[in-house]
């Protein structure tokens, strides 16, 4: 538990600070022309953009894009893809060989090519990355619960729900999926870290959102502009960024330890 | 072998075909109409026309995939709606600095994660296994758009050691690759050292230093050598990411490869450009994966005999 603490600590205020920040007395558009690109200093922490915007507001407003994108994603996502990779091992035969082609042929698209491509053409827009990052997302999920499903399908409780006659639907959503919760999880833990890395980079690319909303992506494309003059414009967004992504990829490393002993209890009891 | 081979360009070849299927698709999820969305509100209706002509766009689904799938088998990439030049050319023109970028990138990448995931397994436990690993976390959680900023800010704005940007000389190779190489060395030092440590509990391990070796070449000979083999998948998968990550590295350092055309693709609505830079680096990582399988079951036999038995 120690060594939780600070992945916590940082995971804990990028939620509060997400979820808070309409709330707290922030003017993340207001515009203070004497204070262009002024750095870090005792009343404004984190220092003015090159719009004399207040970077401490836009990083409050960036932590929220990044944990809404990075929720709806990991949801919409991780759900659409259990649900077909369960369907896909349990009813075997040519779906599961479509299935599992289709899911090659996203595979086939290097990180995140695809949702690069979707969403410049979809066109910019906060709704469009989760759109791009969602289709691009439910490969891996839908991979992993396939092969955990075809692992569980043979196993005597489920003949026995069959034998009891319960329907497909049954079979899946209550005696297959439960039990895939546990990979699915940690899965979805490493998957906000890619999706927050995604969002960002899709808005650094001037893909996701648009002014005068922030995300940390944009704020660093904004920053690299003027990197000779006001550094702390790329260094405020990309410590944060870091935190975040370096934080949910301990709480994972630390939740897959966590799992697997109980997974390999339940290797040992099969 | 040669059934495996087989098997396995032919798989390529499906998945290739969907891949085409998909980038095809690409044009007709823009939302409205893509030749309005393409010449801007400006057109005439006559030029609309004459576009959708073109492109093909007024005639049946099937028959455009049809036709697309044609021209490609043919090389006919179209040309770009923007210069107006043949698409192939400026693909031609911008594959040597991708290539040049990602294999640079991977070569830091190997040259990293080689001896940072020794030394971790060697010395597990210990402040070297923690140092390599923190590393390797640590890289994987610094996105390259930031890590790219970064390196600039540091080697060319303040010690002026390499350029800002751009693709003159040598110098300019080396922050790039740096950027694109270090989530790849992280990656890759991680899986060196698991596969690295799974081998050393063997027996034959157990056998090297029964008999006397020396612990280097025990580790160097018996060991690496054996761990190598989880180690090429992981490379070849990584290739592919490189690809991808390339994109963003090339706009950070106006690199001008595939990346940066398309991105500018995109700004410009040049769809077609956008089409077949996606295809480009897809079917380039297809291949990848495909040769890396190849050197997989030269490697080891095991695979082979298991890809028989299915």
């Amino acid at each position: 538990m120690r060594r939780l603490a600070a992945p916590l600590l940082v995971l804990g205020l990028w939620a509060v600070l997400a979820l808070l920040g309409p709330l707290l007395p922030l003017h993340p558009a207001h515009i203070d022309l004497a204070r262009i690109l002024a750095g870090p200093s005792l009343h404004a922490w984190f220092g003015y953009d090159n719009l004399g915007r207040p970077l401490f507001d836009r990083l409050v407003m960036g932590a929220r894009t990044s944990l809404l994108v990075a929720a709806a994603v990991v949801t919409l996502s991780g759900v659409l893809g259990a649900v077909i990779g369960a369907f896909s091992a349990w009813l075997g035969g040519l779906w599961d060989r479509v299935i599992v082609r289709v899911i090659d042929v996203f595979l086939a698209f290097p990180g995140i090519l695809l949702a690069i491509a979707l969403a410049g053409v979809l066109g910019p827009g906060i709704g469009n990355v989760v759109v791009a990052l969602c289709a691009v997302g439910w490969v891996g999920y839908a991979r992993l619960v396939r092969a955990q499903v075809l692992s569980l399908r043979h196993r005597d409780y489920v003949l026995a729900a069959v034998a009891l006659g319960a329907g497909q639907r049954r079979v899946v959503f209550r005696h297959l999926l439960p039990l895939t919760l546990a990979p699915l999880l940690v899965e979805a833990t490493f998957g906000i870290a890619g999706v927050v890395i995604a969002e960002a980079g899709l808005s650094f690319l001037g893909l996701g959102v648009q002014p005068p909303a922030a995300s940390w992506g944009s704020m660093i494309r904004d920053g690299t502009r003027y990197m000779l003059v006001a550094p702390h414009m790329v260094m405020v967004p990309g410590l944060a960024l870091m935190a975040v992504v370096l934080a949910v990829n301990l709480f994972g490393d630390r939740l897959r330890d966590h799992l697997d002993v109980r997974s390999a209890t339940a290797r040992t009891g099969a | 072998m040669i059934g495996f081979l087989v098997r396995r360009i032919l798989g390529a070849a499906l998945v290739v075909a969907g891949v085409v299927v998909l980038v095809f698709m690409l044009i007709h999820f823009t939302p409205g109409d893509p030749v309005q969305v393409m010449l801007g509100e400006s057109a005439t209706p006559a030029d609309q026309a004459a576009l959708r002509h073109a492109l093909g766009l007024d005639r049946p689904l099937p028959v455009q995939l049809a036709d697309y799938f044609d021209n490609l088998a043919h090389l006919r990439l179209g040309t770009s709606l923007y210069s107006q030049q043949p698409i192939a050319t400026i693909l031609a023109r911008r594959i040597p600095a991708t290539a040049e970028l990602a294999g640079a990138a991977a070569l830091i990448a190997v040259l990293l994660a080689f001896p940072l995931g020794v030394i971790a397994a060697v010395h597990k436990d210990t402040g070297w296994d923690y140092g390599s690993m923190g590393f390797a976390l640590l890289g994987v959680s610094i996105p390259n758009f930031w890590m790219g900023p970064l390196l600039i800010l540091c080697f060319s704005v303040w010690l002026g050691w390499f350029p800002v940007s751009g693709r003159e000389g040598f110098a300019s190779l080396v922050l790039p690759a740096i950027t694109l190489g270090t989530a790849m060395a992280a990656i890759l030092s991680r899986m060196v050292r698991s596969s690295l440590l799974e081998v050393l509990s063997e027996d034959y391990v157990r056998t090297a230093r029964a008999k006397g070796l020396s612990e280097r070449r025990v580790i160097l000979h018996h060991g690496l050598r054996n761990a190598l083999l989880p180690v090429i998948t992981m490379l070849g998968l990584q290739l592919g990411t490189l690809l991808g990550g390339a994109v963003i590295t090339e706009l950070v350092f106006s690199w001008p490869g595939i990346g940066q055309l398309l991105i500018d693709a995109i700004h410009r609505r040049d769809y077609p450009v956008v089409q077949a830079c996606v295809l480009l680096i897809s079917v380039t990582y297809v291949v990848v994966n495909m040769l890396t399988d190849f050197v997989y079951a030269w490697v080891d036999p095991r695979v082979r005999a298991a890809g028989r038995g299915a």
